[in-house]
């Protein structure tokens, strides 16, 4: 293998691998340590420079972070990621006067966005402070998107979204509420915009086009798209459900949907999946929380027909189904083995949703691909109209909201570029800075001990009084005493260990050191060859080699297993020639804010690292 | 030396030996040692040797005398029995010990201080004896514990850490070990482990004294220019004449060699070392040619490592002396304690 560079980012950047994990690429192992520290405000900023609703998504984040987290590899359970960046949120003070400031002056050019939701509010986030004047187009009467009128106010308080949303909005954003784009043509033809940025998510429900789905309206008013549904209830519009509610679909809408019928009246909720568990596409955690409010999930029920009795909905007729799965869990072969009808009150339908987007016109410029999705570059988030670009689910159909946040950053990178005449595809690098963290002989700047104890569980409202309301907040916070822990099971993979080939006297001692057996000296080889050949065979094809130049002695090569390194500096303790050291790698991801020179901006900053 | 303790986590798919252990629970206490000392790789390659063969961590006897390599023994095997004796006596504690239970494995570990030095006495009656025993120096050239001045197994010519040159010519345990008629004699690296390993296996199957001298760099007091026990200067003079596979009884042997390369040595227990022999006239049965060879590349100031000599045909101590095959505490008291009756009839005997 050829020497691994180290000067190139991609290598320590997907060393941690949490970051590496997160769409938005947050710095999660320096804001962990900032927690560690009961620096909350610092590590809240830290949070916000990537993920610009660090208490909103500590609570409903879908977590792409956790399963990559490398505590997984060496125990069962990932450090609880999510729940730490809530406690940033929680206990921060007033992050305000920290926030990124609006130039007076601005610099002539004007941005509109469809869509009040996190894609929108990111590109606002990003270029209110270069001067941009932003408008956002809002159909609700309060802005949020689907974070608002999707996720129940029992799993995100509203005073939270609010909150996070008004840091923003205070920049000057020309919010106009109530005002749904109903033309694109007519918005562009008002030449009142430089460009525009779609955000309008992807608000279309599925529906399940069943006998019985087109009956009469009283059985119309029974049968709910999911989504639908619970904007109805975020609004108030709706109060009640009846008393048994079948939901169809195991996604997180699903989960949402079955929990709030609990809080609206109903006593009997059972979740409809057609496939096995390891199917559901819905998060352990939000499984978990269902199933602990008594929600049934019934699995290999496919929905047949809506039963309709004496012109109401009596139930629904399913298919009871079997299924042949191989070793990976893969369907080989399906049977059905009969019918079952379930009788309910309600059906709420959580089988998707897509974007749609009736408002923009034929023959605009803006192409789109045979579903009706718009050809948008994966990179820059252009259309094939070049001043109008997508993010968020509007652009390639519904992720989540950390990826609406990314999509949002990048699309502002675009839309600077494009308004100031700059090639939108010439994208700014990721840069990378490494500094040690050692101290004197024996001490770190950071906790390097491994914690052997296990992932805290979160402390949840008692079950008999969480359906008092439907706006009671389930999910409590940790505790101090949880805080403590949780933080310190963070392995610290931004603390890299870094080698130097040229300060090794192949000793020995870090190999014969490492808890994990992560290190080997060895001859060099093709990958597939030294991958077989190291101390513990380096399985996991994910996490990369490193690979040193040549050493001195033997003409070896160091190579280092990063899969489950534990960064406890031992190695770097016990080289006798400091070949080792442990250095804290800076991963900088470019913003909007970075294609202005510095002196340009106003916003104080504090120094985190 | 670290500060932090070594954490418990281990590498979620570390193999395990026949016990159904991992080489961590070989392990010991936390070294103290400088960082990079080469002590702490003889540690390792010890760990790795008795966790390959599954011997029971509690039937492994660690002894010790003292001196940098004598505290090497509170690092591996925590839970075998262990002596730290008095500075060069551990070969008599060694004998006592392995007089009164021949069912356990004893490893000595022992410095050039304390081997060449003060126990230079206990260090040749040991071998006379052929105890049944591993014997390893750490070899560094230097009495590092007591901040670097040279020891007897410096060679003429080395530098210590602040210039001063060595005058005396040095004793070589390896040629010393050759002329009493030791059974298992080896020279090793510390930064050499897949020779060392087998090495080790080996020595703690031989029905007898085996001796493993390892060069063991100090990287605080000799480890510099000048130093002929430097990791750089062993690495440019490393002269390996075989490289020892050791094949425990159950294992099948697989390995093959041209003719003439290899060549399989059979232990009394039924193991055997397979050494690829790097030198081809090399011969470890012929104590006189190891000698002669030994001796003509010392002159051009080599070490030669691998396995040097192994007589597997020599009574061991057991034999010689007719010691108890039944460990004395698993002797009823009647046995091992004649009484004052039987004390009067033995003394008769004299009278």
């Amino acid at each position: 293998m050829q020497p691994t560079d180290i000067r190139d980012p991609g290598h320590f950047h997907r060393v941690v691998d949490c970051q590496w994990a997160c769409p938005a690429h947050t710095d999660v192992p320096e804001y962990i340590r900032l927690i560690a520290q009961g620096k909350f405000t610092e590590a809240y900023l830290v949070n916000r420079e990537s993920n610009v609703f660090p208490g909103i998504l500590g609570r409903v984040c879908d977590r792409p972070c956790e399963p990559a987290c490398r505590r997984s590899r060496v125990e069962a359970e990932p450090v609880a990621i999510c729940r730490l960046k809530r406690v940033a949120a929680d206990h921060r003070d007033d992050v305000r006067p920290y926030l990124p400031s609006v130039p007076a002056q601005k610099n002539g050019k004007r941005i509109a966005c469809i869509g009040a939701g996190p894609a929108s509010l990111t590109v606002a986030n990003d270029l209110m402070p270069l001067g941009y004047e932003v408008t956002i187009f809002e159909k609700w009467g309060t802005p949020g998107g689907l974070m608002r009128t999707n996720i129940p106010a029992f799993r995100l308080p509203e005073g939270v979204l609010d909150e996070e949303i008004g840091y923003i909005l205070d920049m000057g954003v020309d919010l106009r509420l109530g005002s749904p784009v109903t033309s694109m043509e007519r918005l562009l033809a008002g030449g009142e915009f430089d460009a525009v940025f779609v955000g309008s998510g992807a608000p279309k429900g599925k529906d399940l086009d069943l006998p019985g789905r087109r009956g009469p309206k009283e059985v119309q008013d029974h049968i709910h798209i999911g989504i639908d549904w619970l904007e109805s209830v975020a609004f108030e519009h709706v109060k009640s459900i009846g008393q048994r509610v079948l939901i169809i679909g195991v996604g997180n809408t699903a989960m949402d949907c079955c929990r709030t019928s609990l809080r609206l009246g109903a006593s009997e909720v059972k979740v409809m999946a057609r496939k096995p568990r390891g199917f559901f596409k819905a998060s352990d955690w939000e499984l978990e929380d269902a199933e602990e409010e008594n929600v049934e999930i019934i699995v290999n029920h496919a929905p047949k027909a809506f039963v309709v009795e004496a012109g109401r909905l009596a139930g629904m007729l399913f298919d009871r189904m079997e299924y042949d799965l191989d070793a990976d869990g893969r369907i080989l072969a399906e049977r059905v083995l009969g019918e079952e009808m379930i009788p309910c009150d309600d059906v709420i339908l959580a089988i998707g949703q897509e974007n749609a987007f009736p408002w923009i016109e034929d023959g605009l410029g803006i192409e789109f691909d045979k579903w009706h999705v718009p050809k948008v570059d994966p990179v820059t988030f252009q259309s094939s109209l070049p001043q109008v670009f997508f993010g968020g689910d509007a652009a390639f159909g519904p992720k989540n909201i950390i990826w609406a946040v990314e999509h949002g950053h990048q699309a502002a990178i675009s839309l600077h570029k494009y308004c100031q005449g700059l090639p939108v595809a010439d994208r700014p690098p990721p840069m990378v800075t490494l500094s040690s963290r050692k101290m004197g002989l024996h001490e770190w700047s950071y906790k390097n001990d491994y914690n052997p104890l296990e992932r805290r569980t979160m402390p949840h409202v008692a079950l008999k009084e969480r359906f008092k309301k439907v706006d009671i907040e389930v999910e409590l916070g940790f505790t101090a005493e949880q805080v403590e822990i949780e933080v310190q099971r963070c392995m610290n993979c931004d603390i890299q260990t870094v080698f130097d080939a040229r300060l090794c006297i192949e000793c020995d001692a870090c190999i014969d050191i490492c808890p994990m057996d992560c290190l080997t000296m060895t001859t060099n080889a093709p990958e597939e060859e030294l991958r077989s050949k190291l101390k513990a065979p380096a399985l996991n094809l994910d996490q990369p080699l490193f690979v040193s130049s040549p050493l001195q002695h033997t003409g070896r090569v160091m190579v280092k297993d990063e899969d489950v390194c534990v960064h406890c500096s031992l190695c770097a303790e016990r080289c006798p020639t400091a070949a080792w050291d442990m250095q804290k790698s800076k991963i900088q991801i470019p913003y909007a804010s970075d294609e202005i020179p510095p002196s340009c901006l106003t916003h104080k900053t504090r120094k985190t690292a | 030396m670290s500060f932090i303790a070594k954490p418990k986590v281990a590498h979620p798919s570390l193999p395990r030996n026949a016990l159904g252990l991992t080489r961590r629970d070989y392990e010991g206490g936390m070294s103290t040692l400088c960082a990079g000392c080469g002590h702490d790789s003889v540690t390792a390659a010890i760990v790795e040797a008795i966790w390959e063969m599954s011997i029971r961590p509690e039937q492994l006897v660690k002894l010790s005398g003292i001196g940098c390599s004598s505290k090497t023994t509170a690092y591996f095997d925590s839970g075998g029995h262990g002596f730290n004796s008095v500075h060069g006596r551990m070969p008599s504690i060694a004998t006592g010990a392995i007089s009164a239970n021949r069912d356990l494995h004893y490893v000595g570990v022992s410095g050039d201080g304390d081997t060449l030095s003060i126990g230079f006495g206990q260090f040749a009656h040991a071998i006379r004896r052929n105890l049944n025993m591993l014997y390893i120096i750490e070899n560094n050239g230097v009495y590092g514990l007591t901040k670097g001045q040279f020891s007897a197994s410096a060679d003429i010519g080395t530098k210590a850490k602040r210039g001063e040159e060595n005058r005396q010519p040095p004793v070589d345990p390896v040629l010393t070990a050759l002329t009493l008629g030791g059974s298992f004699i080896a020279r090793s690296f510390s930064g050499d482990k897949e020779q060392l390993v087998p090495l080790i296996m080996a020595g703690l199957r031989h029905r007898g004294f085996a001796l493993i001298d390892v060069l063991s760099p100090c990287v605080t007091f000799n480890d510099h220019q000048g130093s002929t026990k430097s990791y750089s200067f062993i690495r440019e003079n490393y002269d390996a004449v075989v490289h020892a596979d050791f094949i425990a009884p159950a294992q099948e042997i697989t390995a093959s060699y041209a003719a003439g390369e290899a060549m399989s040595v059979a232990m009394h227990d039924g193991s055997r070392i397979l050494l690829r022999k790097l030198d081809p006239s090399y011969d470890p049965t012929d104590r006189t040619r190891a000698y002669a060879y030994l001796r003509s590349r010392l002159a051009q100031g080599e070490y030669v490592t691998g396995l040097i000599h192994i007589d597997e045909s020599s009574p061991d101590f057991h034999e010689v002396s007719g010691s108890s095959t039944t460990p004395m505490n698993q002797l009823p008291y009647a046995r091992l304690s004649p009484g004052s009756e039987g004390l009067k009839k033995i003394l008769n005997r004299y009278r």
